[in-house]
């Protein structure tokens, strides 16, 4: 009996190593998440010059778990008068899109090496990668229009009306911005456009940074990443653009009428969006998991331990010196953790050389949700004919003469 | 693999249940959905022929078909909504008049 | 009962359902979720015959796009259920039959023809976008050029009916 079992997963195993990757991807999206909300909620309270979650665990940081376990336990009324299906669906089809982007990403380059297999940091590589992920968009528009309309209730039907026609006018510019990279890389999957990166040839030939699109090429893509940007902020529904989610304007917008568990499956939706946008933005544009540094300045490959371990340090004496008693355990363990794996870093040399992919793109991603919630913070919001006439009389523009302009400069490049 | 002729016959069956809709759906939404239905059919014919024979003048086709099927939505549900808006109804045996 | 076979067998039952919900469904809204489905089956068996752009083209476009059209019309027009009026059931006799009568033909026929249509040999999809995007731009530009045209039509023909009348 155990040997049939052993030999069916011997068999199956790329199934199995795939199941395996999504469960630990599912559960590495959703702590981040929640922990993303209580980034944002402090940033934006240091931004406004008050404290943020301080009391529910050091720093706040059990903030997330008391939200989590109120979302959970808190009444999940169901109005009277709403199209069944429809409010079911609609929360379920947000999540399940936003969460099946972060499948086509690539967080690394290099796979572990497990009895004969080869594993990839990723859940897979399609070689229609960045498509596939624009039809996951295209599909998402669906979350919000239906989740307004089988409301029953006026502000959120306009609420769900207003956001779709933003989302699928702001679809277009983001889906041009994009062309003048795919020109430059010539392929549509992920991993391909980061390699063309890394071997581009350019107006710099400096190493590292300038070969990332932004700066590299015939045609840099400042004008693109401009487009890709905005477009991808008004197409999550942020601030600036958030106009049909606005506490002060429409109640709620189209979630008004979704409480507890529903409305957390919006929320985690809303935020995994913004992961995904901070992902793409930093491989099509900022090199993905490529150093800024070139690659003859070796001592760079020690940046991670260098953060690390004074970070670490720092969160243990931070810890030894906290108010509660809670804090005095926690943060220190914490701290130790942390110094644990930088010191890790720095021992054993083929794992710092396997981390080094994954730590610039993970600090990339770190910089744009912090780009993300800094203009939430900072940006009053754009009434909804200015956000309408900027998208399409400004934005679909000016990306078109980015493809325009790339092409030609790639025309003239002789490729 | 997949034989050609499955795909065929499911394109059939499609389109027949798009001819099917297009006559004993009274909402005239409805019936456009239809329409973009068979439109459908026709699409997974064209690609599954393009595979069976080897060449990519069918998903060529495939996307004259989408766009046209696109700006065909986009002016009859101008029409459906100047409909609406003069006769109050959705309902195609509404709309029987020469004349309002 | 190999896996590409299985997985066709479930995409088209997904088609085959989704059409058969779009006919039975009172609401419009019911209807327009079928007809998505149906188009993400569909884009599925694109997938599964190689052709990954038209694929990726047909959820953008037309379940991205006009679908989220035909979803806001029944929105904003607030079409309800459809009433029941009294035609006469004959038509609905003798029509489902004949309706069913079409189809079995057409799939008859097509069954008929299978020793004429066999799959080629594995195709060279290196790069089949690129050679799409050849076709697309060598042999059809013509119509290609045409297609913008209709856009164009086709959006001024939107705007003026969609319009006011200033009266």
């Amino acid at each position: 009996m155990i040997d049939f079992l052993i030999q069916q997963v011997a068999q199956h195993a790329e199934i199995l190593i795939t199941l395996v990757k999504i469960a630990i991807l599912l559960f590495v999206v959703l702590t981040v998440n929640a922990y993303l909300t209580w980034f944002e909620r402090k940033l934006i309270a240091h931004i406004q010059s008050r404290w943020g979650p301080h009391r529910v665990g050091p720093h706040g940081l059990l903030q997330p778990l008391a939200d989590g376990a109120k979302f959970l336990l808190k009444e999940d009324p169901t109005p009277a008068g709403v199209d069944k299906f429809v409010y079911y669906l609609a929360p379920l089809l947000a999540l399940a899109l936003a969460l099946t982007s972060i499948a086509v990403i690539p967080f690394g380059p290099d796979p572990l090496h497990f009895k004969g297999h080869d594993i990839y940091l990723g859940i897979v590589d399609l070689n229609i990668g960045i498509l596939a992920l624009f039809a996951i968009t295209a599909l998402g528009v669906y979350g919000l229009a239906l989740a307004g309309w089988s409301s029953n209730n006026k502000y959120s039907l306009f609420g769900g009306l207003r956001s779709s026609a933003q989302m699928i006018s702001y679809e277009l510019a983001l889906t041009m911005s994009v062309v003048g990279v795919l020109l430059m890389a010539g392929k549509f999957s992920l991993r391909d456009i980061i390699d063309a990166q890394a071997n581009s040839h350019g107006l710099f030939n400096w190493g590292g940074i300038f070969h990332w699109n932004i700066f590299a090429g015939p045609f840099p893509q400042i004008l693109g990443f401009l487009c890709f940007f905005i477009a991808a902020i008004a197409e999550t529904n942020r601030a600036p653009f958030d106009l049909p989610e606005a506490e002060q304007e429409l109640v709620g917008g189209f979630h008004t009428e979704y409480a507890s568990f529903k409305f957390a499956m919006f929320f985690i939706a809303e935020y995994t969006s913004m992961i995904t946008v901070s992902c793409l933005c930093s491989i099509l544009f900022f090199g993905g998991w490529l150093s800024p540094f070139p690659a003859s300045w070796t001592f760079t490959t020690y940046l991670p331990s260098l953060l690390l371990i004074p970070f670490g340090l720092w969160v243990i004496w931070d810890g030894m010196r906290y108010e509660t008693i809670f804090g005095k355990l926690i943060l220190p363990a914490v701290g130790v953790v942390v110094t644990a794996l930088g010191a890790a870093f720095l021992l054993f040399p083929n794992v710092n050389a396997f981390v080094q992919g994954p730590f610039w793109l993970l600090s990339k991603i770190c910089v744009f949700l912090f780009v993300y919630v800094w203009m939430r913070g900072t940006l009053p919001r754009f009434r909804y004919d200015q956000l309408m006439s900027f998208g399409w009389k400004l934005l679909l523009p000016a990306s078109l003469a980015n493809v325009v302009l790339t092409a030609a400069a790639l025309l003239w490049r002789g490729n | 693999m997949v034989p050609t002729h499955y795909y065929l016959i499911l394109s059939a069956i499609l389109f027949g249940l798009g001819v099917v809709a297009f006559m004993f759906r009274r909402n005239i939404i409805t019936i456009f959905m239809s329409i973009e239905l068979m439109l459908n059919a026709v699409n997974l014919a064209f690609v599954a022929f393009s595979r069976a024979l080897n060449k990519l003048d069918g998903q060529v086709f495939v996307l004259f078909v989408i766009v046209v099927a696109a700006a065909e939505a986009a002016v009859g549900l101008g029409i459906i909504i100047v409909i609406a808006r003069n006769r109050q109804s959705l309902n195609v045996e509404r709309v029987d008049l020469l004349k309002l | 009962m190999n896996a590409p076979l299985i997985i066709f067998f479930v995409l088209a039952a997904m088609c085959v359902l989704g059409a058969i919900s779009l006919i039975l469904q009172r609401h419009p809204i019911h209807s327009a979720l079928s007809l998505i489905v149906v188009m993400v089956a569909l884009a599925g068996l694109y997938l599964l015959m190689g052709a990954e752009f038209v694929a990726a083209v047909q959820i953008i476009v037309y379940g991205g796009a006009i679908m989220v059209l035909f979803v806001f019309v029944i929105m904003l027009l607030n079409a309800g259920v459809e009433e029941r009026t009294n035609l006469s059931k004959l038509a609905g006799f003798a029509g489902i039959p004949l309706g069913v009568a079409l189809m079995g033909f057409l799939a008859a026929a097509v069954a008929r023809s299978q020793d004429m249509v066999q799959v080629a040999t594995q195709t060279g999809t290196a790069a089949p976008t690129k050679a799409l995007a050849n076709l697309l731009f060598q042999d059809f530009v013509y119509p290609f050029e045409l297609t913008s045209f209709l856009i164009l039509i086709a959006i001024l023909g939107a705007i003026v009916l969609a319009q006011r009348e200033n009266a």
